[in-house]
């Protein structure tokens, strides 16, 4: 079993965004970076996957070299190693290229990410890592079982769920409750340091959309505020005022 | 040439967000002297599908296919990418959800196509085509270029505005569609679905009561059902709320689970922490209830309530009923 989780870089879920540069670049200044939450999950369930079957897992990033601290920690999390495709990508689909063309030399049995990385939302990449590689992609899997080359796969669909038996190799985006996020453990962090970081130099791809600016939404007004004793006057506001019934 | 939007049926009716993203295509199609053309997966009578005519669709190309009448996002790329080549469509659009980003993801690494996912509004054509979009979990924006020659857009609920009662467009006409199906796109087999039919659909919904731990359990969650049925509201939750298992995870409202943008989303109990804020931001009304006048939420809200949802509910349940 050979396992590829890729992982995002980005700022932690309660970072404050704002921009520089004329607002053509996202500010840095003291924000944390994390591990995509979602595919934390996907590299919690890969090496739980790895755990059960046997095999490799390697972990992927696309980004420049401020990332390494959360590669290292996915590598001691449980991967065996990690790959850096050095560049600072500026879109889905050159992030899908660089995944796709690792991919293609390395013949990966299952290939799990989140099911979007939460700073840009896109939630498109393993759909286009997919079909790069002509294989089938699923998201967003919130539960993941594997019986020899097959796959058990729960997706979640519009109000509902629906579970899938598929053929490996397979792309999946994941999402909770696939698995417990895993925190790493003294013995995990001593063997990280060791276990190989590659950084790779990215192919090239043809630019497909070029971000040009960044804003923040408009304040919001002041909340009008309604004495509980007086409840009900609240629909007739909806309907009369904000015209929202 | 054409701009190519796909609609997706619901048990044989077209979503309220597909709709809307046909009203969005035929304004793309009206700034680049095109016509919109709407494609159709699955069961659906003519007289559905005609009503795209009436958001400015020109056609509905229909392919009923048995094989695709369950969801499947790579044959339905599949199809979409054949119907765009028959069309001539170089601007491909589809509704923002699980199987619109899957589809267009898969569309747009066959075509070679930029993909922009999340627009919130109308693309800028002057000097090339830029579209702005959500990002951030809708903490911020960012306008974007697409260079690429095919452009496949994924939009929101909310990207344009529409004027029911100012729709002006006919019914369309609707046209069988055989795409060419491949098996390499049906290697899974669907062992089960669990859908709650009866369920108002959260991404779909106008209005949304949602709770939050101050609802105090389960079994308290009648009031707010009352409220939702008044409205005719969906329900949905916070995340410890699912995590607790008092409600289905299906119902998380929030940055790791659904985000929404109804016309109108009442939060009960809900603190609003960032995360759950993150979720509910493209909403265009937010009332918030809550007995803690310090609670965050009340800083993003419209209309505040400081008070016990226990007494609250049932008086906004009451004064709901007495609308209609």
């Amino acid at each position: 079993m050979k396992i590829l989780v890729c992982i995002t870089n980005v700022p932690d879920t309660t970072a404050k965004i704002s921009f520089t540069d004329n607002d053509t670049k996202l500010n840095k200044n003291g924000v944390q970076f994390i591990i995509g939450p979602y595919d934390d999950y996907a590299l919690a369930r890969g090496v739980e996957l790895k755990e059960q079957n046997g095999g490799s897992l390697t972990v992927l990033h696309v980004g420049e070299a401020d990332a390494e601290p959360q590669i290292r920690k996915a590598l001691a999390i449980g991967a065996d190693d990690a790959i850096r495709v050095n560049a600072d990508p500026q879109d889905s689909y050159f992030v899908a290229a660089q995944i796709a063309h690792i991919a293609s030399q390395n013949n990966y049995d299952l290939i799990l990410m989140g099911r979007e990385s939460i700073d840009y939302n896109s939630g498109v990449v393993h759909g286009l890592v997919g079909e790069m590689l002509g294989i089938p992609s699923y998201s967003p899997v919130m539960k993941l079982d594997l019986d020899g080359s097959n796959a058990t796969i729960t997706r979640e669909i519009d109000g509902g769920k629906e579970i899938l038996k598929a053929p490996l190799p397979l792309v999946l985006g994941c999402q909770e409750p696939i698995a417990e996020w895993k925190i790493p453990n003294m013995r995990g962090i001593m063997t990280a340091r060791t276990k190989p970081l590659n950084v790779v130099e990215p192919v090239s791809v043809d630019d497909m959309t070029v971000p040009q600016t960044y804003q923040l939404p408009a304040p919001k007004g002041a909340c009008k505020m309604i004495p509980a004793s007086e409840a009900e006057t609240l629909i007739k506001l909806l309907q009369t005022e904000a015209k929202v019934l | 040439m054409s701009v190519l939007i796909y609609v997706e049926l619901d048990n044989g009716s077209i979503k309220k967000t597909s709709l809307e993203a046909v009203a969005y295509g035929a304004k793309v199609a009206e700034k680049t002297s095109g016509q919109a053309v709407a494609l159709a997966l699955g069961k659906a009578e003519n007289t559905e599908l005609e009503k795209a005519g009436r958001y400015g669709a020109a056609k509905v190309l229909h392919a009923a296919d048995a094989k695709l009448e369950h969801e499947n996002s790579l044959a339905y790329a599949d199809a979409l990418v054949q119907a765009a080549a028959q069309e001539g469509s170089k601007i491909i659009i589809l509704p923002k959800s699980g199987l619109g980003d899957a589809m267009a993801a898969r569309a747009a690494a066959k075509l070679k196509a930029g993909i922009v996912s999340g627009v919130t509004a109308l693309p800028e054509t002057d000097g090339g085509f830029k579209v702005t979009r959500s990002i951030f979990t809708g903490k911020a924006f960012a306008t974007t270029e697409i260079k690429s020659d095919v452009k496949v857009l994924v939009v929101r609920k909310n990207a344009v505005e529409i004027d029911e009662a100012g729709l002006t467009g006919g019914n369309a006409a609707v046209e069988a569609f055989q795409p060419a199906l491949r098996d390499s796109d049906f290697t899974a087999s669907v062992v089960s679905v669990e859908k709650a039919d009866s369920e108002l659909s959260l991404t779909e919904a106008e209005i949304i009561v949602s709770g939050g731990r101050g609802m105090k359990g389960p079994e308290h969650w009648q009031p707010l059902i009352d409220l939702a049925k008044a409205l005719g509201a969906a329900t949905g939750c916070s995340k410890p709320v699912s995590d607790l298992d008092w409600r289905p995870h299906h119902e998380h409202i929030g940055q790791t689970g659904i985000k929404v943008a109804p016309n109108l989303y009442i939060a009960c109990g809900i603190s609003g922490a960032i995360q759950h804020l993150a979720g509910v931001n493209g909403s265009k009304c937010i009332v918030v209830i809550n007995k803690d006048p310090e609670a965050p939420f009340f800083k993003a809200a419209d209309y505040g309530i400081v008070g016990d949802v226990f007494d609250v509910l049932p008086k906004l349940t009451e004064a709901a009923k007495s609308l209609k």
